[in-house]
């Protein structure tokens, strides 16, 4: 087995933009905001980069293809720059182009950057696209809440739990993340929710109300990255680490292949567990410190506790409603707010994700800090239940 | 002996009752409220002459995986949903029958359904094929408020032609042949143009259909005395009636024409009248079916000691008992295109084909066929050149494998208002089949509350999306409620 990526590169700087319906920013704008926040924390001239990611995935709306329109954006010394998409996981796409440079010896200081322009559209939810020639042939007219809906009617199947039951657990999902999300100025949705609300809103794609959705929001984050040598010759302190970055993609053997019983995501239980391997970590409930998982819809959240292994199987429900997610809870998940309020720029998740597990390893996260958390996990999800990617990232304090 | 070896019929689901139509337009048309009485079989979004004509030859073939059987291929509808692209060419993919037969499309007149069924009696019986396949089909649109809105319905039916053990011999063919105009579409047209009813009865029908009914039965050396089941459609109150009493046929042998309960299916109502007569019919039974259309086509069978064995599974029976109401007349508007209704932005959706892909992928598209490990039996869709099973990623292992008579049932679903849909919530899920294999899939004639994990469903030849820009459709199959599987199931339960 390879060596891992355990604390070969640190990260020096990182910046978010203001999440949300941004009517006054197009895309070069929203990374212009990431960026120029991630350069002062870096500390560093552009000059100093030497190599870029860039993740952004509905380029119909967006930016268009390419790695362009980060270098033109920014301005950028005609360094590399390679665009990365990999559905609503390009993030960490991006960030692990970065890293693994940097890990490789190939660049000293590298950017990664994410963004999306969703609200150019002029409807509500994600845009509307073909995905090649032959799947719209036989693939159905779905929409990506349709899709995720798929794990509720499979994990009731499964494990017996009842629609009244698990609405109510998904319900606690979305009033945490909104309680979280009101203490982010940088949030899309800044306020908190009731249950009554999330039980009696519009129907989505049964059984997922409107609550149960992430927040269609425009956005950029960024991270700056390299080894931890320069960062201290840089002046730095107190560094943040990368510890374990894992991608596991689908195969069709969920999709295809009768074994699957579609309650869990298959590629995020094998991500999991290699991260945590090369991250060192035996006991996921105990030693991570905090999380931010891909809660694209209330339902994933509840069946990813699981494919993390923080959960049992089949009690992920009983822990959520037991509040041991919420922010005053065993493992914090979403203390940033999640997709679900902080927002859900499908470029830029993953490395807003990040962003927090940043701000917080450096007790930098202001009224929703939490009390000296050591190791912080990300989980990133691109594509459906039967067919994804699945990132795992795990960053902590230098040492951890 | 040559003649029909089995047949089949399809009716859509749902039922517009005719009262509720009638009512929503008597402010503007009053007369109407004379015709408000029964139901008339109304098409989904997503069904057309065409997926009708699939479900009936379904019926008619049975769910056996062998078709290279049929060795000819006829379908007959006026309302085909392509003009220049053989219909009978998607039919036959759909079936999955074999490519090295001759296939035509019949159209035309109202009485292509039994010409094309000539066709093939005569074609079987010439030696020029040893089995054909006749399927019709009939989607007609009118327009909103009109009377053959109410009079009309949606319907197929379907027919295996062969020699030797049939379950109804043929016995005469007869056919006239005159420009008597009762109502046209020309060739750009949305809608038909009608002539007055009176002249269409008394210079048209009457004076047309006899000769040959007369000519059929000369043929088959029969007379009309001794015709037990008399089938003729017209909307036209008593018109079976008055031919049988011009021709000599019994009137207790004049057929319900299913007016009250399906309406009339154009060139594919003889058909769906001939089917349900042999449903009812005993050894012996002469059968006369006509249908009017710029003359007339009539044709003679007796049926055999096997009439009884061959009942198709569904047939008309089936098709009359599998139903549902439908009192709201918009949405029948809405599904025949007959309003401009505010489909949302999601709905501007480019649903561009790429006939290259669909060609290439046709046998997985149209015929809803998969794969089939040789090695490790492992079945799946669609077929791949390197196979899904887990820890046996064998290369170019797998046999073509059909997975649209196969039982299924619902792993996970659910119900999707945000999607653009026809009939909206769009439900669909993945369906895992018996035997192996799995597909995420849409499913059809559902309503929220309906679906559920492990819901038995079966598969149907659907409309994917139509493409507006460039008069395209599209066509997959869908999942649907095994309602017999789910009635079976509910019996044992009560047990």
């Amino acid at each position: 087995m390879a060596a891992g990526i355990k604390d070969k590169v640190a990260i020096l700087g990182m910046g978010c933009s203001k999440f949300g319906e941004r009517w006054d920013a197009g895309p070069d704008d929203l990374m212009v905001e990431a960026y120029l926040e991630a350069m002062t924390d870096a500390g560093i001239e552009p000059s100093q980069l030497d190599a870029a990611w860039f993740s952004t995935h509905v380029d119909e709306v967006g930016t268009g293809k390419g790695g362009t329109p980060l270098s033109l954006a920014l301005r950028l010394p005609n360094i590399g720059v390679t665009r990365v998409e990999n559905f609503c996981a390009g993030g960490s796409e991006a960030f692990r182009g970065a890293v693994y440079a940097v890990a490789s010896g190939a660049a000293d200081i590298a950017l990664a950057l994410g963004v999306e322009k969703l609200k150019d559209t002029g409807y509500g939810g994600l845009p509307v696209g073909n995905a090649g020639t032959l799947i719209p042939q036989v693939s159905p007219n779905g929409s990506a809440p349709g899709n995720f809906a798929q794990l509720a009617s499979a994990y009731r199947g499964k494990h017996g739990v009842s629609k009244e039951d698990l609405k109510q657990a998904i319900a606690h999902v979305s009033v945490k993340s909104h309680a979280n999300g009101a203490r982010n100025p940088k949030a899309h949705l800044q306020k908190e929710i009731t249950y009554e609300q999330v039980l009696n809103a519009p129907m989505i794609a049964e059984p997922l109300g409107l609550f149960d959705c992430c927040g269609v929001s425009d956005g950029a984050a960024a991270a700056i990255v390299c080894t931890p040598e320069i960062a201290r010759a840089l002046g730095k302190r107190d560094l943040v680490t990368v510890k374990a970055l894992q991608l596991a993609v689908s195969n069709g053997s969920e999709a295809q292949y009768n074994g699957w019983d579609g309650s869990y995501f298959h590629t995020a239980r094998i991500a999991a567990k290699k991260a945590y391997r090369e991250a060192g970590v035996e006991r996921p409930r105990e030693q991570i410190s905090m999380m931010e998982v891909h809660d694209c819809f209330s339902i994933t959240e509840l069946v990813t506790m699981e494919d993390l292994f923080i959960s049992a199987e089949g009690q992920g429900w009983r822990d959520v409603l037991d509040g041991f997610y919420d922010a005053d809870g065993g493992l914090p998940c979403q203390i940033d707010g999640g997709l679900k309020c902080f927002g859900h720029p499908i470029g830029a998740s993953g490395l807003r994700m990040l962003y927090e597990m940043y701000l917080q390893l450096q007790g930098r996260a202001g009224p929703r800090q939490l009390v000296n958390p050591v190791l912080g996990m990300t989980h990133n999800l691109g594509g459906s239940p039967s067919t994804n990617v699945c990132s795992v990232a795990i960053v902590g304090k230098e040492g951890a | 002996m040559v003649g029909i070896a089995a047949w089949g019929a399809y009716a859509p689901r749902l039922r517009l009752n005719r009262k509720a139509a009638a009512q929503a337009n008597a402010w503007v048309a009053p007369n109407l409220m004379a015709r408000a009485r029964g139901e008339r079989a109304m098409a989904n979004w997503d069904e057309d002459a065409l997926t009708m004509a699939v479900e009936a030859a379904r019926d008619a073939l049975g769910p056996g995986d062998d078709r290279g059987g049929v060795r000819g291929l006829y379908f007959a509808s006026t309302t085909a949903p392509f003009e220049d692209r053989l219909n009978a060419g998607i039919l036959s993919a759909a079936l999955t029958l074999d490519k090295n037969i001759p296939s035509a499309d019949v159209t035309g007149s109202q009485r292509c359904g039994l010409t094309a069924l000539a066709q093939g009696l005569n074609a079987v019986k010439a030696g020029a094929m040893s089995t054909a396949l006749v399927a019709a089909g009939e989607h007609r649109r009118a327009r909103a408020a009109s009377a053959q809105e109410l009079d009309w319905g949606d319907a197929a039916a379907a027919f295996v032609i062969g020699e030797g053990e049939v379950a109804a011999e043929f016995l005469g063919h007869g056919a006239v042949t005159d420009d008597f105009v009762d109502h046209f579409r020309g060739a750009d047209a949305e809608f038909d143009y009608y002539w007055e009813e009176r002249w269409i009865r008394d210079e048209g029908i009457v004076k047309l259909v006899p000769p040959a009914i007369r000519s059929a039965l000369e043929r088959a050396g029969i007379e009309a005395s001794t015709v037990t089941h008399f089938c003729f459609p017209s909307t036209f109150a008593g018109m079976a009636a008055t031919l049988a009493k011009a021709v000599g046929i019994p009137p207790e042998a004049v057929r319900d024409n299913l007016a009250a309960r399906l309406g009339e299916a154009g060139c594919a109502h003889a058909p769906v009248m001939l089917a349900h007569a042999l449903e009812e019919a005993s050894a012996g039974d002469i059968i006369l079916v006509a249908q009017f259309g710029q003359g007339a086509e009539a044709l003679v069978f007796r049926a055999t000691d096997r009439v009884a064995s061959s009942r198709p599974a569904r047939g008309v029976a089936g098709s009359l008992a599998d139903r549902k109401e439908e009192t709201n007349y918009l949405k029948f508007l809405f599904f025949n295109g007959l309003v401009d209704w505010d489909k949302g932005m999601r709905a501007e959706k480019d649903n561009k084909t790429a006939l290259t892909t669909l060609y290439r992928n046709e046998d997985m598209i149209l015929g809803l066929v998969g794969g089939r490990c040789r090695e490790s039996g492992v079945v799946q869709f669609p077929r791949t050149r390197i196979s899904v099973a887990p820890n046996n990623p064998a290369v170019d292992t797998q046999e073509p494998y059909r997975f649209a008579e196969r039982k299924a049932s619902i792993l996970s679903y659910s119900a999707d208002y945000l999607t653009f849909a026809m009939a909206p919530p769009n439900h669909y899920g993945m369906v895992v089949f018996e035997g192996g294999g799995r597909i995420f899939m849409d499913i059809t004639d559902v309503e929220p509350g309906d679906v559920d994990t492990g819901l038995p469903v079966r598969m149907v030849f659907r409309l994917k999306e139509v493409d507006e820009k460039r008069g395209f459709r599209r066509y997959f199959w869908k999942a649907t409620p095994d309602r017999t599987a789910q009635a079976q199931s509910a019996a044992v339960a009560a047990e």
